[in-house]
């Protein structure tokens, strides 16, 4: 890649020279060193595609199978890389196919520039051919979005994009741009970076008298709590996070979205939150007297009934989204800012201490849940192979290095409680939204994105059909995705809550399958299918030896069950460690 | 906590589909918008919407700032109709010949505050400017009379304590604006939430 001194005189060289909207475009993604772009052409984004055919030196360009392929390969690079993903679609369908993968984007931060094409301005409004109102069908979905008329708006626009999309609490921004616009020739007066805009307040000031007070109630805590989520990964804090969790010798547990922010393995690391995450946390959460939010928002997921929501402790919200702060629980002290710059100023007036007592609280709930869950899930007694073990059998294998990248549902679950992870970024899910079809084409972006890693996609039978023509993607780029489906026939998670709460009347989970490994094997991918304990291992490390992509198919027990589970519309401290407890 | 009037002035940018951003804040959460005013402000290239709805306090600040979040919005304030000085205007159609008959004209115009804007053969309009008890008292003056057509503005208010936005708005334009401009009242005014 060149070194951004050189775009920078070769963006300066292109000053005052006449250039297309296209050109423009891509200029910009030059200076703001965007290497990939995820995409799919058509009519309206024909001139932005044909300046692109000269720029295919300096940029990357993959072409997906589905625009939804695009936006989730984006969120992939990003994820994976803390950089804005950048995604280009055409008007109408192609437009219409990126909303899911935005609303993914927005509920879980991810930042994003997606240009879209969009008729001539002239026929704005006359329902013309592939014309959508894509505006304002995305509004609700973007950080924040705009329609481009004049080609001579575009490098501010799009550095005003990149700008809100990357800071402050990151989120998809969509630029909309007319066919005109983008052919139309303008005399270009460079780039300029945006770093400001007045109506935009991307971090709060860290008002000190708050962290003074969030400082105190923790030194004279006795069985303080913290709970991490993304906030700690998008604002680069891992190392702010462990140095004061470390310091204060808080027992921490993370959001499915903060996972990987700290090493699984941490001694002070005590597990996941929420409705499957770990016994301990979620009981223990009802029995702290200060819980310390950091970078997460109170999910449902991970509260369970708020009424019933650690009621007795004082609770601190780092949050750098002040609409976060008492949105769904009471704070005592909001300390509002970015946690790169809040967690330090904590540390300094927080007392060196250890918990031990109240740590190892977390210790015996974790025992327990050994016995009643973890065991038959990692060590199963039945022939029948569990989810769980293939992830531990993959921990084992990759050490705890890869990129895991899951669908959603059952496997996702389980996935996120038995995974390992030794570096940040690891853990790349569909947390709030929960975007069935996520796993096969984010993990192809995050192989962009971290092309030095080892990126293991895991779905279900039900997500990967999904996205499934993704695979052509993978096949035409030769990207090296490994792709575990854990295949248990049923539309597994759904399928446990009409086993749990429905009277077992299975209404429509019990879904059909391909031969996937004769479908990857028509998109020139290798693979395998598993249904034997014996074979399992041999058949992971064939997948994480193989030379490029490779599909692993592992038949698991139909009707395993995710636990604990802290059924919907109860407290979390009434977390269940089976069906029997229901 | 009851529900009541709030009157929400949110300062922004004048932006293509700003309105719309907006306005779903509050569909999203099922929240009618009784009535919705832009304007400009006292700033020239500030717009400046007025928006009523009847909530709770607690819904209205987490609307609030919802909307200040929106990259275009400037500052949002929310207000009970005691803080603010505010004002609906109505129009009313009315038959002259009937009116001319049998009201007398100078009369009503007096006791209600109104003003004829339009006499015609035809049809009269007059206009009422004060709160909404006001403009609705008139529509029961008019109504015997064969009210033809009847329309009021959204209500618009200035905020009784405010010092209006030009010191704010220098203090955005700068990168590393101070405590004024990042100050958030919502969180300031809460103040038991703080004692500790």
């Amino acid at each position: 890649m060149e070194t951004l001194e050189l775009v920078k005189e070769k963006i300066e060289a292109r000053k005052n020279t006449t250039i297309s909207g296209g050109q423009a475009v891509l200029e910009a993604f030059l200076y703001e060193r965007v290497d990939t772009v995820f995409g799919y052409p058509g009519g309206a984004i024909m001139p932005i595609y044909d300046a692109l055919y000269d720029y295919n030196d300096k940029l990357t360009h993959i072409l997906v199978r589905h625009e939804q392929g695009a936006i989730h390969a984006a969120q992939g690079y990003a994820r994976v890389s803390g950089r804005t993903g950048v995604v280009f679609a055409t008007s109408g369908p192609g437009a219409t196919n990126l909303v899911t993968g935005l609303a993914d984007a927005m509920i879980d931060s991810t930042p994003l520039v997606c240009i879209t094409g969009q008729v001539f301005a002239h026929l704005l409004g006359t329902d013309a051919f592939q014309e959508t109102d894509v505006i304002n069908i995305t509004t609700p979905v973007t950080k924040w979005n705009y329609q481009v008329t004049d080609a001579t708006e575009i490098p501010a626009v799009l550095a005003k994009a990149f700008y809100i999309a990357g800071s402050g609490r990151p989120g998809p921004v969509l630029i909309d741009i007319t066919k005109n616009a983008q052919l139309q020739l303008f005399n270009y007066e460079g780039y300029k970076k945006c770093e400001h805009i007045r109506s935009y307040r991307p971090k709060p000031i860290v008002r000190k008298t708050y962290v003074e007070q969030a400082a105190e109630l923790i030194n004279k805590a006795e069985r303080p709590f913290v709970i991490f989520g993304q906030g700690v990964i998008l604002g680069k804090a891992e190392k702010e996070f462990a140095t004061f969790i470390e310091k204060a010798g808080i027992p921490s547990a993370w959001t499915i979205m903060g996972m990987s922010a700290i090493s699984t393995d941490h001694p002070l690391g005590v597990g996941m939150l929420g409705m499957h995450g770990n016994y301990g946390p979620n009981v223990l959460t009802n029995e702290c007297d200060v819980l310390i939010a950091v970078g997460m928002r109170f999910d449902d997921r991970v509260t369970g009934r708020l009424d019933k929501y650690a009621k007795q402790a004082k609770v601190i919200h780092l949050d750098i989204d002040p609409s976060e702060i008492d949105k769904n629980v009471k704070t005592t002290v909001p300390v509002w800012g970015d946690c790169k710059e809040t967690l330090p100023m904590l540390t300094a007036l927080v007392e060196q201490k250890t918990h031990t007592a109240w740590l190892n609280k977390f210790n015996e709930y974790k025992k327990k849940e050994e016995e009643k869950c973890i065991n038959a899930e990692l060590n199963p007694v039945t022939d029948e192979l569990t989810m769980g073990e293939v992830i531990n059998l993959l921990n084992e294998l990759t050490k705890g290095d890869a990129v895991i990248v899951t669908d959603v549902g059952q496997h996702q679950m389980v996935a996120c409680r038995y995974a390992k992870y030794n570096q940040s970024k690891s853990n790349i899910t569909s947390g709030g939204l929960g975007t069935m079809g996520f796993a096969l084409p984010t993990a192809i972006g995050a192989k962009y994105g971290a092309p030095e890693r080892t990126v293991v996609a895991i779905a279900g039978d039900g997500g990967i059909q999904m996205t499934i023509q993704e695979l052509g993607t993978i096949m035409q780029f030769k990207t090296d995705v490994k792709i575990i489906i854990l295949n248990n026939q049923f539309l597994g998670m759904v399928r446990q809550w009409q086993q749990l709460f429905h009277e077992k009347r299975y209404s429509f989970v019990n879904i059909t399958s391909p031969d996937f490994v004769q479908v990857a094997k028509g998109y020139y991918i290798d693979g395998q299918k598993v249904s034997e304990r014996a074979q399992l291992k041999a058949a992971l490390q064939t997948m994480l030896d193989h030379k490029g992509s490779y599909l692993l198919e592992v038949m698991v027990g139909k009707e395993n069950n995710v636990f604990p589970m802290v059924p919907q519309g109860r407290g979390v401290s009434e977390i269940v460690l089976s069906k029997d407890e229901i | 906590m009851q529900k009541q009037e709030f009157t929400i002035t949110v300062y922004t940018e004048n932006q293509i589909g700003l309105l719309n951003r907006i306005a779903i804040i509050f569909s999203r959460r099922k929240i009618n918008i009784d009535s919705l005013n832009t304007s400009p402000s006292e700033i020239d290239s500030v717009h400046r919407f007025t928006i009523v709805i009847n909530e709770t306090e607690e819904v209205v600040r987490k609307v609030c700032r919802q909307i200040e979040k929106q990259v275009e919005v400037l500052k949002v304030y929310y207000n009970t109709n005691d803080e603010i000085i505010w004002q609906e205007l109505a129009l009313y159609k009315v038959p002259t010949d009937i009116i001319a008959e049998e009201v007398k004209v100078e009369r009503l115009l007096s006791q209600h505050g109104a003003k004829a804007v339009v006499i015609r053969k035809d049809y009269t309009v007059f206009e009422v400017s004060g709160q909404r008890e006001e403009t609705d008292n008139f529509i029961k003056v008019l109504e015997p009379y064969g009210l033809i057509e009847f329309v009021r503005s959204a209500r618009i208010a200035i905020i009784k304590n405010s010092e209006g936005f030009h010191k704010k708005l220098s203090e955005f334009e700068y990168k590393e604006p101070g405590e004024e401009a990042i100050e958030n009242e919502f969180l300031n005014q809460n103040e038991e939430v703080f004692s500790m």
